[in-house]
């Protein structure tokens, strides 16, 4: 028994031969989010390679999806990026909404960009939130989570989960905004300004945090466009680009909202464009609000689709905007109840594979910065 | 009573003082964090949860104390004692009240007097580095070796300055008693100040707090245990009592810096303006006057926790950075500075 | 000039098929030909900015559509079965471009048959495919010819089959991960 405990024993005795040590982070390890590995060559504390090693989370959804109706693939999209599930659904939704060729009515497009704007906002404060904490600031964490708690309270009431949502259906929504929505929103848009206000007093600002930030990772826009990377983390490296504004869906290109831009693509930019997209989520929000509440109350929410839902044979591809960029849906139909193939276009997927060149020659802390600033969700990493 | 017997009333009382203040800073740190952070804190054992730190030390006591196959017994062992009791033993110099008469016999309020009580606090706070650095080599976790080699450059990094804001004290005062230096500070400094270091050092003041937060290990310098980049550091293989000595030396050491800082820059025991001694009896002027002494180190303890949750952390080449090329150069000046107007003074 | 007409006057020869389904244009080009058509549909066309890359298995579409028409000669008539064609290939790569300046999407496919899964590697093109590529392989296995690390990127080393092939069984054959750890 005791050689067999010996032989398991992870020997981490010094340094291998050669100039470097081999770090091993994750995926046990605070900032790892429990799932990510990096194999890290580090010459004291800088990095000289860090390869990321990924598959923690591999459930095959891909492959689960092609044995299930479409209907019931809607849940597993939640657990792609549980930070924002909504945005997974609803883009699950728009794809199989294009494969079948339909238009969803005007009231629930409004309602799904309201759910979609709210899950944005909770995603870039987990996002913040998180950074804070890797980079030693605690408290603002705290600050972000309870609005993000209240606006879990709004998911809750309106389709009873509060994390993995499977908001609405294949068609529209199920159910209109709860009644509560009308008394909480104009309290929460203040509550939440007020909380990135916080934030952005503690940190932007702060002389720490700027050195900790600024320059860190800067990544120029060639280099991003060329390995893939969309949403956020494009952005701040200074390409506007963003599908709500370049390829609307739903009603966005009825909506007055900025695109916020960074300029070296550092860990600050990141941070900065995702306090600023809060605060366009938020007017896009009392714009959808707005257009809402003109409707007439019984106008429909679903529209007519077949029970067992058969989309003719072919093959699409529709993508969001996600708060972490570009998320697609690739459904080949053979014509049957089930999607012959899915394919998930995960957004982190993209801009995870570039860790190795966004973190070379810069330190451990810089590294721990870097992977919270991308927002790796090991949910739609792995899949 | 004979001598020998107030100096051990002394000693038990200092050391169950060092001792209750890591204990209840580690309640006040989590109440305080919660305070600011919109949540409750620990408030379930005993009224607000004053009894959590007793269940913690009884969850750290009753843990299994596992020591990793492959470290370096001895050393695992030998880390945390050598962390944790230097702190304590700090505590001797530090002069926590005036000198009072009881019965014709003059007794100080504090352990020992020594004339170079000042270099002897200096020298014990490097030592527990070696606590760090110590338990970090012999985990035999990469870890906790870069956390050891953090807590070794900080080490070099922030003595120095905290030597030269020292240095300037010591040139201003004439003195390496911390008593002496105490009473060099009472009365009033330009006629309307309270003769108090920090008005005549107030350079030297910052410096010595930035090099002591960097001492302490506090964010925004708590490099060596750095838990979302070295999970823990230093410590990460530790568990038990092992680790509770390291957490509850942390919180030691956090007394006694704010003690050091009360009698260089804040004028110890004393009141400003006011001279207790004259109104109030002989042990009521001790209790007085340690009570005084124990509200200011209060303050610069609850400033430690105020920091800490406010600011991020540095990096650690900022950190060295922040140390060899700020702190260095101002203190030289400092020191330059103050040693021509005691030249020109004298 | 709408993007269909500029495909084909891009490809030229080398566009097998287009077809149009929901407004997604799909164009097949040969396996052999795949980095010449791809830098050119870059420069050329346009299309600089690379979504996403992956395999599809056609196995069970083809038997599907076998049955079927197996039923339907079987009702009409009942001749001598035709001469066998050689099948269609089995696997497709798909890779999803995208244009930036004008916001058109673009699905380029390429069929690959089974006994031949050696496919050129667009990761010199763009490096954005450097883990799609390596799941495709992973999954499906394809082998991208010139691609620098092409490992298992989601399963573990040492797995042996392509979980996402249509004949794989959907609750796995019973492998298991042995993590031996002094190797590491």
């Amino acid at each position: 028994m005791a050689r067999e405990i010996e032989t398991v024993c992870i020997t981490t005795g010094p340094a291998e031969v050669g100039d470097y040590v081999t770090l091993n982070i994750g995926p046990i390890h605070p900032a790892m989010h429990g799932t990510l590995r990096v194999i890290t060559k580090t010459d004291g504390e800088t990095i000289i390679s860090a390869e990321p090693e990924i598959g923690y989370l591999h459930r095959g959804v891909e492959k689960l999806g092609e044995n299930l109706t479409y209907k019931q693939f809607l849940p597993l999209t939640d657990r792609l990026n549980y930070c924002s599930a909504i945005c997974n659904n609803v883009a699950y939704e728009l794809a199989v909404e294009k494969a079948l060729g339909i238009e969803v009515p005007e009231k629930a497009q409004l309602i799904r960009t309201i759910m979609m704007e709210l899950a944005r906002i909770a995603d870039h404060e987990v996002l913040v939130g998180i950074l804070g904490v890797d980079l030693g600031a605690l408290t603002p964490f705290f600050y972000l989570i309870i609005q993000r708690e209240e606006i879990y309270e709004i998911f809750e009431w309106h389709h009873g989960a509060r994390l993995t949502n499977s908001m609405g259906t294949i068609g529209g929504v199920e159910a209109d905004l709860p009644d509560r929505f009308h008394q909480k929103w104009p309290k929460m848009r203040d509550t939440i300004r007020k909380a990135n206000d916080e934030t952005d007093r503690l940190l932007t600002h702060n002389r720490i945090w700027m050195d900790r930030t600024i320059g860190v990772n800067a990544f120029c826009a060639d280099d991003a466009l060329n390995w893939g990377f969309t949403g956020p983390m494009l952005r701040a490296c200074g390409v506007k680009r963003d599908l709500r504004k370049d390829e609307p869906y739903l009603m966005y290109d009825q909506f007055d909202f900025e695109v916020p831009t960074g300029k070296h693509g550092d860990v600050f930019d990141r941070y900065m464009i995702r306090m600023l997209e809060m605060e366009e989520s938020i007017k896009i929000i009392d714009q959808a609000y707005a257009m809402y509440q003109k409707l007439p109350e019984d106008a429909p929410l679903m529209k007519k689709v077949p029970k067992i839902i058969k989309p003719p044979e072919g093959q699409i591809y529709h993508a969001i905007e996600s708060p972490n960029g570009e998320l697609g849906f690739f459904i080949k139909s053979d014509g049957t109840d089930k999607p012959y193939r899915i394919k998930i276009r995960p957004p982190c997927y993209m801009v995870y594979q570039a860790f190795g060149e966004l973190v070379q020659g810069e330190m451990i802390s810089d590294l721990i910065a870097c992977l919270s600033s991308i927002n790796v969700i090991a949910g739609e990493l792995d899949r | 009573m004979v001598d020998w017997q107030i100096d051990l009333i002394k000693v038990i009382f200092i050391w169950v003082w060092a001792l209750l203040i890591a204990v209840v800073m580690t309640w006040v740190e989590r109440r305080a964090s919660a305070m600011m952070q919109d949540r409750l804190g620990p408030n379930r054992a005993g009224p607000f949860g004053l009894l959590q730190p007793l269940a913690d030390g009884i969850k750290l006591f009753t843990k299994e104390d596992i020591i990793p196959e492959k470290a370096r017994k001895i050393l695992f062992v030998l880390g945390p004692p050598l962390f944790a009791l230097p702190a304590f033993s700090a505590y001797a110099v530090v002069p926590f009240g005036d000198k009072i008469v009881l019965g014709g016999k003059e007794i100080i309020l504090q352990v020992s007097d020594v004339n170079i009580g000042f270099l002897y606090v200096l020298a014990l706070g490097a030592i527990g580095v070696y606590g760090m650095v110590i338990g970090g080599w012999a985990s035999n976790s990469k870890y906790s070796i870069l956390g050891g080699l953090r807590a070794t450059a900080q080490l070099i990094s922030y003595e120095v300055p905290m030597g030269l804001a020292l240095l300037t004290i010591v040139l201003l005062y004439g003195t390496f008693s911390l008593r002496e230096m105490v009473l060099l500070q009472q009365g009033t400094f330009l006629g309307f100040l309270p003769n108090w270091g920090i008005f005549k050092q107030p350079l030297g003041f910052i410096i010595f707090l930035v090099a002591a937060y960097a001492e302490a290990n506090r964010v925004p310098f708590d490099l060596p245990e750095c838990e979302s980049e070295l999970v823990t550091g230093y410590h990460t293989e530790y568990g038990s009592m092992r680790l509770g000595l390291y957490l509850f030396g942390e919180y030691v050491n956090l007394g006694t810096l704010a003690a050091i800082t009360v009698c260089l820059f804040f004028g110890g025991w004393s009141l400003p303006y006011v001279d207790m001694s004259k109104f109030l009896g002989p042990v009521s002027y001790g209790i007085a006057s340690f009570m005084v002494f124990f509200l200011k180190q209060a303050f610069f303890l609850f400033l430690f926790v105020w920091v800490r949750w406010t600011v991020p952390r540095f990096r650690y080449d900022q950190l060295m950075g922040l140390g060899w090329k700020a702190l260095i150069p101002l203190g030289l000046v400092n020191l330059f500075v103050t040693a021509l107007l005691v030249q020109l003074t004298i | 000039m709408s993007l269909k007409e500029r495909i084909k006057e891009c490809l030229e020869e080398d566009l097998l098929e287009l077809t149009e389904f929901r407004g997604d244009l799909c164009v097949e080009v040969p396996k052999n030909r795949v980095l010449e058509v791809m830098s050119k549909l870059k420069k050329e066309a346009g299309f600089d900015f690379l979504s996403d890359v992956f395999g599809v298995d056609n196995l069970d579409l083809y038997a599907a559509k076998a049955k079927k028409a197996k039923k339907k000669t079987g009702e009409e008539e009942e001749e001598e079965p035709k001469k066998k064609e050689p099948p269609p290939p089995r696997f497709e790569v798909m890779y999803l471009l995208l244009s930036l300046s004008t916001n058109e999407r673009l699905q380029v496919k390429v069929r690959v048959p089974e006994d031949d899964m050696d496919v050129p590697s667009v990761t010199g093109i763009w490096r954005s495919a450097t883990w799609p590529e390596r799941e495709a392989f992973d999954m499906f296995g394809f082998r991208f010819k010139g691609h620098p690390n092409l490992r298992r990127l989601l399963m573990w080393d040492e797995f042996e089959d392509h979980p996402l092939r249509k004949d794989y069984p959907l609750e796995g054959k019973g492998e298991e991960r042995h993590l031996n750890y002094d190797t590491v």
